[in-house]
């Protein structure tokens, strides 16, 4: 996994609350047994005026004008702000995997659906949680100001506006150590084999029957 | 003592490690497995040089992208073909037991684990499958996980996992003719909102629950992720272990007792505390229709569709506003005035037995309505499907009909022929609403069983209870 460094990114607007993940990346698309090019198909039924299929040429498929992320202002948008509940629905990582494919690095929103939320960290991609009223405040700024860019400093937990105004936000330490160093969660789990070793071995004698 | 939550005695009862932070090491003792979010995980583990940890914790089964008709010709989409053939190749290869395509045990991933008594009270499982909450059915710690997880289960055995929150969802009283466990989700949905178990394990509990089969049971917890809550659970007791003596991977023997014994302790003691408690009555309870296209947009089937203008909340009156214009539904309309186009009967919500007798009581000697053009019934497991043709509720369904399918995932997700076209409507007994769900633009009303049934006989919504 590459290493989440300090960067400044700009800022696409989703104004809708509980984006699900049918809506992220639509289920023709989770056919693939890939891990990548599910960018161009991210948000596909807002995106696109036709019907997509997997394998089709996207750069050829009709855009649809009204979507946010269609409009030239928002084009290499790389922090997507969003509405509470985001990512609910399915468990598919094909919903990360299409964000970060398409160019996305943070998403921001007052809440997030649980597995979504678990699953942008294996994938580089930084789920922020701010309050509500901050949320709206990104919203009005994002429309006011075109070009708006936010300064994103993992290392030191904040968003620093164009203004300088910053906002600070949470994250776990250890989702934040892999980020930062681009750790593989499986490695990490490796260094304690003997104790899930230790582990499993009185868990069999305790139920043996989960072990036939 | 300290008087511990069921989910406690679950997490402590798996807990290899705890690391900083509360970020912990749980051991998984059941690894379900299906072909849409597992091809990464296995490709993963082979470019890291890994093989799987305890392949007899593994139980793999094509399901999201199998036909339900024609199936001994095979897959003809090719994409969809391949990603079966991927999971039949990767199980063969290390070992996996897997019920293939054509295999009278396979079915929908959440139907076939409790069948095969591959889910057990006690146990830790996870699939890649928001759905997996339905074992938690059997007191079991269950949940779903993204892909990058199913690589980690495989190569460690372990999830990384931070504890959540104990939500207890208490149903008591006695629920009225005609309403289901289907009906209790969504008005459980309907209260606490679809980000309202955020955060949260459910345990479901009160008298109502504890009287629902484990059909009913399972429906219950299958919802619990459309609430927000990764994980549902009920406690173990009489009915659960009726439910899994004699299946084939149940413990026998001595092994039972000593099992049976263990699993009389899978319950929340008394006193203990949860974080947040929501308490209905099952008197309360009508069959329930969801108008919008949230599993939270849901109302009573003698209710109407909802007015946006009469909503205070803002963002819920511009999402209210925008569904009805997706659903293409009038404010006020009563609902039993809402025709269907298409039925769908079955999912890891409702493609169980008790789910296929329902509706077969509803349909039997009916027919399905003129301006209905498709009602179609996939049992969720070739053991299923054989259980109700020995019972003659093939018969019933084909004679009203209604289409007879083999087992899968089907038209609740619409990723193989079964879906909606632009703009149809339909009655589902699936989980979710979501727009452009069940193929694009199609539209989507959550139902159980029998008030699917029931559309499809009268062409539009009637109250099955009343029936």
């Amino acid at each position: 996994m590459q290493k989440f460094e300090k960067f400044t990114g700009l800022v696409a607007p989703l104004d809708r609350a509980n984006v699900d993940t049918d809506a992220i990346i639509p289920k023709q698309f989770l056919k693939s047994i890939k891990r990548s090019g599910f960018g161009p198909n991210l948000f596909d039924e807002w995106r696109y005026l036709d019907h997509g299929e997997p394998g089709q040429d996207c750069s050829c498929r009709p855009l649809n004008p009204d979507f946010v992320l269609n409009q030239a202002r928002y084009q290499g948008a790389q922090i997507l702000l969003a509405r509470e509940n985001f990512g609910c629905g399915s468990s598919r990582e094909h919903a990360p995997w299409a964000l970060a494919d398409y160019g996305f690095r943070v998403i921001i929103a007052p809440s997030f659906a649980d597995i979504f939320f678990n699953n942008c960290f294996k994938n580089g991609l930084l789920p922020i949680r701010l309050a509500a009223e901050q949320v709206d405040a990104l919203f009005r700024a994002v429309e006011a100001q075109p070009g708006f860019a936010l300064v994103v400093d993992l290392v030191r937990q904040n968003l620093t506006a164009p203004d300088g105004v910053t906002y600070q936000f949470e994250v776990d330490e250890f989702r934040k150590h892999c980020l930062l160093n681009g750790l593989d969660d499986i490695g990490l789990t490796l260094q304690h084999q003997a104790e899930i070793k230790a582990f499993e071995a009185k868990h069999r004698a305790a139920q043996p029957w989960l072990f036939v | 003592m300290i008087a511990e939550t069921l989910y406690d005695k679950l997490w402590n009862s798996h807990l290899v490690r705890t690391g900083p932070e509360g970020t912990a090491l749980l051991y998984i003792d059941r690894h379900l497995v299906h072909e849409v979010t597992s091809p990464q995980a296995f490709e993963g583990m082979r470019m890291a040089r890994r093989k799987p940890w305890r392949t007899g914790s593994m139980l793999a089964v094509p399901d999201h992208n199998v036909p339900t008709t024609h199936r001994s010709g095979g897959i003809t989409d090719p994409v969809s073909r391949l990603q079966v053939e991927t999971l039949d190749a990767n199980c063969a290869e290390l070992g996996i037991t897997e019920f293939g395509m054509n295999d009278i045990r396979q079915g929908v991933v959440h139907v076939i684990g409790p069948e095969q008594g591959a889910t057990l009270p006690g146990m830790t499982v996870v699939c890649g499958d928001s759905h997996t909450s339905t074992h938690g059915a059997f007191g079991a710690l269950a949940h779903g996980i993204g892909t990058s997880e199913v690589e980690h289960v495989m190569a460690t055995q372990c999830l990384v996992a931070k504890k959540s929150k104990a939500m207890l969802v208490k149903v008591e009283g006695k629920l009225g003719r005609g309403v289901t466990a289907k009906d209790i989700a969504l008005a459980i949905i309907g209260k606490i909102g679809t980000a309202g178990g955020t955060g949260y394990a459910i345990e479901f509990g009160g008298d109502t629950v504890r009287g629902l089969s484990m059909e009913g049971r399972m429906t219950l917890c299958n919802m619990a992720i459309e609430a927000g809550a990764r994980a549902g659970m009920v406690a173990a007791d009489e009915t659960t272990f009726a439910y899994i003596k004699g299946r084939p991977f149940a413990p026998q023997g001595g092994q039972w007792d000593k099992a049976v014994t263990y699993w009389r302790t899978l319950h929340s003691d008394a006193g203990a505390k949860f974080d947040a408690v929501a308490e209905l009555d099952a008197a309360q309870i009508k069959p329930q229709v969801t108008w919008g296209t949230s599993p939270e947009m849901v109302v009573a089937v003698d209710g109407r569709v909802p007015d946006p203008a009469a909503m205070t909340d803002t963002g819920k009156r511009e999402g209210a506003q925008r569904a009805l214009q997706y659903m293409g539904l009038q404010a006020n309309t009563p609902i039993t005035e809402i025709k269907v186009d298409k039925v769908f009967i079955g999912s890891c919500t409702n493609g169980r037995i008790e789910d296929m007798r329902a509706a077969a009581a509803v349909a039997r000697g009916k027919k399905v309505a003129p301006n209905v053009k498709l009602a179609l019934v996939v049992p969720g497991s070739g053991l299923v499907k054989q259980q109700a043709e020995q019972e003659g509720l093939d018969k019933i369904f084909i004679a009203a009909g209604f289409e007879w399918r083999d087992p899968g995932c089907s038209m609740c997700l619409a990723m193989n022929d079964d879906r909606l076209e632009p703009g149809e409507r339909c009655a589902s007994t699936s989980n979710r609403n979501f727009e452009g769900r069940q193929g694009q633009g199609g539209r989507t009303h959550l139902v159980s069983p029998a008030m699917a049934a029931a559309a499809a006989i009268a062409g539009h919504f009637v109250d099955a209870s009343k029936l």
